[in-house]
């Protein structure tokens, strides 16, 4: 065809590090410790009620609610209203998406218009930039920050903060919205009530939805507290807070998110999913309402999978995290979610790759550590805006919601690596 | 719930129903002022005093009501949350109602299809992201069945895309390829989505109507029978027309385009080198003495269509939502960039039984255990059936040569509406009055077109006939007492 093809809208959002990291670690022979996802089973009941579904009559394998399967809102309402203390309409408050990926997606096409400006605190997963550019939208960045330690001492997710100033000086007439997540991907970051209180006194100030992804919102470690944005004062009615089945019950495959929040701003997200899917498959939101409605009877109690998960994770957070201290790769301790990064500038290597000469320094780095050590991660700065992404080419990110075999094998490949090399 | 209150003060007033006001049986008043608005305490007594409110109770002065006009919708949805399911569907809840409405069986999926998935379930990696762009065994399976479709080899990573339904599909194509400034234009009646999803995408809608041809008598109607005007069709595309969107057999009308009218179609598109999407999701749904024929296997086709299909209407497995769309390289990896930034991958599970289905149906294609035949066979037996119970109470349905929908004209009834209004078409009124007076749903078929063509669709009405016999004997039972 002699005409552009391709619409202006999907312009400079084609390339994908999901596309191009997955490719490369399925073409070498790798430890995974890459893409976000468990490579253990979901738990047994939840297995057990996707197949009693799909044996579950006619209706399992038909559309359902457009908005959320019946069973599902509903027992998402009355879980939620539970957790942050207000009652939660389930057909006006609640949309269920293909995943919090989808969620995301319907609220910013739902409230983002050209010109609008939305601010995104880095490091960011990665697919905010290009879903707010995407909606035609200007992209606003502010870095946490590493508050510099004395003593060198191993920082923690909770040493990144953002400067209240620079956040403030942020926000104009053009900003539509600011998107947080917590616990963060992929520092791991945790926000305290007193740090969310400073964003909610901005967003009310300068009337700002807040979209708060909380698809980690199970996982925090050491005593850290998740807490729900939209449950401070004066938020519910601002707030779009994004949740997923997937991450919940280690299911990822699912697809079964969930968007939650005012009826009035829920509405225009309906709005643009009954435009662009309509519906989500039936059997999988059966299925995670079963295991929504056993851990609503279970919450707080040891059988809990929300409780139980996190305890699993915190073994493997800390195997990690010591691994990667005893080869001279500093992690950054999380507080939450699936994710520890680590600086690896003290690691000096000869990237003899000219393949992957004009990249950043993590990018070539995570090349070189899958095809020459057979060991997958992430370049960090791939969660960093174009703007800022020079300046934190430093770390790259492992995920450790593996097995421990899995784990294991990662710290022999790091182990003998660092026996033969000098290490700064 | 929110309604705004006209008023002398120039002050925007809403009353708020939320549901902790609902228990309460009472709305709250919310009066949203902008940043530069000045409203005194004297000013809000009078207002406050004229609703008949006893006080100002709990008002805040902060400078942002929940309905503050920064949350409001994008320009993008405007005027898209309306929808002739929204109104239609709450009705499938109500089980004393007969529905032939909405499009999904009631009959079973084929029981290998359920396997399937329950062994997929049971596979811990199967419960984990797989490849964005489509499941691997699924694409090859897709890649095997059309590849003997078409006759020729397609590549399954690089010339097919999964999507959540064929409506995801659809989704995909319009947000890569559509945008401001483009016409696209729609065959009615259409499946109603195709119009908001163009305007989502900032384009022009362009309709033009089938029409039933002029030597036709009204008795024994075949969807055939509704064709386009090649002339008219020609005089739509202009240097704006960034794409046809087609679909065959159609919704509602169950018309197959023949291959000479696709050829009609392919010129056009060729001519002023426009896109052309082929909505095929009813592909296997063809009755005896018709063909399915893809527009994309018409000469210099391949490079500029999109085919979209479905595994829900493919395995009668509505609630999976799962799709495809198939197309050269240099398309679909445009539609492969908006699912990268849309919602990323479709389910492992499903498309994991999906890939099953068509490698168990690919090793049976062309004998009649293989399911895309064994159904239509089944509805054919329904498609007549319906035809039969309709043409008894005196109405001539089109008698649609493929997919699973009937539609009837509805004037040999003569029901008289005349106390419903005239707001509405006559289908719209007639369904209505139809499901609350008989318990019989269907769906009105100025649905599936512009407001031009309104007066040509009114007196029809669209049934779906994949249901159990039990449902089509309760329909036949209505029709039959109509007049008592």
């Amino acid at each position: 065809m002699a005409r552009q093809l391709h619409a202006r809208r999907i312009e400079g959002i084609d390339k994908n590090i999901w596309v191009d990291f997955t490719q490369l670690a399925a073409d070498y022979k790798v430890v995974n410790l890459g893409q976000g996802f468990p490579d253990f089973s979901p738990p047994s009941y939840i297995q057990e009620a996707l197949c009693k579904a799909v044996n579950g009559g006619c209706s399992m394998h038909q559309y359902t609610h457009a908005f959320g399967h019946p069973p599902l809102v509903s027992i998402l309402a009355k879980f939620f209203g539970r957790v942050v203390g207000h009652e939660i309409d389930a057909f006006e408050d609640i949309l269920v998406t293909v995943g919090a990926y989808q969620a995301l997606f319907c609220t910013f096409q739902a409230l983002v218009d050209e010109e609008d400006e939305v601010i995104i605190i880095e490091p960011f997963f990665d697919c905010y930039q290009p879903m707010v550019k995407m909606a035609g939208g200007k992209g606003v960045y502010v870095p946490l920050r590493p508050v510099s330690m004395e003593g060198g001492k191993a920082l923690t997710s909770a040493d990144w903060v953002l400067s209240s100033e620079e956040l403030a000086s942020k926000f104009n007439p053009r900003t539509k919205a600011i998107v947080i997540n917590t616990p963060n991907n992929p520092l791991g970051k945790v926000y305290k009530r007193e740090e969310l209180q400073v964003i909610a006194d901005l967003c009310i100030k300068h009337d700002v939805v807040c979209i708060s992804d909380e698809v980690y919102e199970w996982l925090t470690y050491d005593g850290a507290k998740h807490v729900k944005i939209a449950s401070l004062p004066g938020m519910w009615e601002r707030t779009v807070t994004i949740g997923s089945g997937g991450k919940s019950f280690s299911a990822t495959g699912w697809k079964v998110g969930w968007a939650i929040g005012a009826g009035p701003i829920v509405k225009h997200l309906k709005t643009v999913h009954q435009n662009s899917v309509y519906h989500c498959a039936t059997a999988a939101q059966e299925a995670v309402a079963q295991g929504f409605q056993r851990e609503y009877e279970l919450f707080g109690t040891p059988e809990s999978y929300f409780l139980q998960l996190p305890e699993m994770l915190n073994q493997k957070r800390k195997k990690l995290a010591t691994c990667l201290e005893s080869v001279g790769l500093q992690p950054i301790l999380p507080e939450g979610g699936y994710f520890m990064i680590s600086d690896i500038s003290s690691f000096k290597v000869d990237l003899n790759d000219p393949s992957t000469q004009d990249e950043p320094y993590d990018y070539r780095f995570v090349k070189w550590l899958i095809k020459e050590k057979g060991l997958a991660t992430i370049p960090v700065s791939a969660f960093y805006s174009p703007e800022h992404r020079k300046d934190f080419q430093n770390y790259i990110r492992f995920c450790f919601v593996k097995e421990d075999s899995t784990l294991n094998a990662a710290e022999d490949i790091l182990r003998k690596w660092n026996q033969g090399k000098d290490v700064h | 719930m929110i309604r705004a209150i006209r008023n002398t003060w120039n002050v925007p007033l809403y009353w708020v129903w939320s549901s902790a006001t609902r228990a309460r049986r009472a709305p709250t008043l919310y009066i949203a002022l902008g940043p530069d608005m000045n409203i005194t305490r004297r000013t809000l007594s009078s207002v406050c005093r004229l609703i008949n409110i006893n006080c100002i109770r709990n008002i805040s002065y902060s400078q942002c009501a929940m309905t503050s006009s920064r949350h409001t919708n994008s320009k993008r949805i405007e005027g898209l949350d309306k929808n002739v399911w929204v109104a239609f569907t709450s009705v499938a809840a109500d089980p004393t109602i007969v529905n032939l409405g909405q499009g999904y069986p009631d009959i079973p999926p084929p029981a290998y299809v359920k396997e399937a998935l329950a062994n997929a379930a049971a596979v811990d990696k199967l419960n984990q992201y797989t490849r964005g762009f489509g499941h691997p065994s699924l694409v090859k399976a897709l890649s095997q069945v059309y590849g003997k479709v078409y006759g020729h080899q397609i590549d399954p990573f690089k010339e097919i895309l999964v999507t959540v339904g064929g409506y995801g599909s659809l989704f995909s194509t319009m947000q890569a390829l559509v945008e401001v400034g483009d016409e696209v234009i729609i065959i009615e009646p259409f499946f109603d989505c195709y119009v908001p999803m163009v305007r989502m995408a900032g384009a022009t809608p362009v309709l033009i109507p089938l029409r039933l041809r002029s030597n036709k008598e009204t008795s024994s109607v075949s969807s055939a029978d509704w064709v386009l005007d090649p002339e008219e069709l020609a005089s739509k595309f202009t240097s704006k027309t960034k794409a046809i969107i087609i679909n065959t057999p159609n919704n509602p009308i169950g018309k197959i385009f023949t291959k000479s009218e696709l050829q009609t179609i392919s010129d056009l598109c060729i001519k002023h080198d426009t896109l052309c999407i082929s909505d095929e999701v009813y592909e296997w749904l063809i009755y005896k003495g018709h063909q399915h024929i893809k527009i994309a296997t018409l000469p210099g086709m391949w490079d500029r269509t999109i085919t979209i299909s479905s595994a829900g209407k493919t395995f009668s497995v509505t609630g999976w939502k799962l799709g495809w769309s198939i197309g050269p390289e240099h398309l679909i990896k445009h539609l492969q960039t908006v699912m990268q930034n849309t919602l990323y991958t479709c389910p492992t599970p499903l498309q994991e039984a999906v890939a099953q289905g068509l490698l168990r149906d690919y090793e049976l294609m062309g004998r009649p255990e293989c399911y895309f035949s064994s159904l239509a066979v089944e509805l054919e037996g329904k498609r007549d059936r319906m035809a039969a119970i309709l043409q008894d109470v005196g109405m001539s349905p089109i008698i649609p040569e493929g997919g699973y929908f009937m539609c009837v004209d509805v004037t040999p009834l003569s029901q008289d509406l005349s106390h419903m209004g005239d707001d509405e078409p006559y289908d719209y009124k007639f369904v209505k009055w139809m499901i609350k007076e008989k318990k019989l749903a269907a769906i009105p078929v100025t649905a599936f077109c512009g407001d031009a063509s309104k007066k040509q669709f009114e007196k029809y009405i669209r049934l779906c006939f994949i249901k159990q016999d039990s449902t089509l004997d309760a329909a036949e039972a209505i029709l039959k007492n109509w007049n008592k």
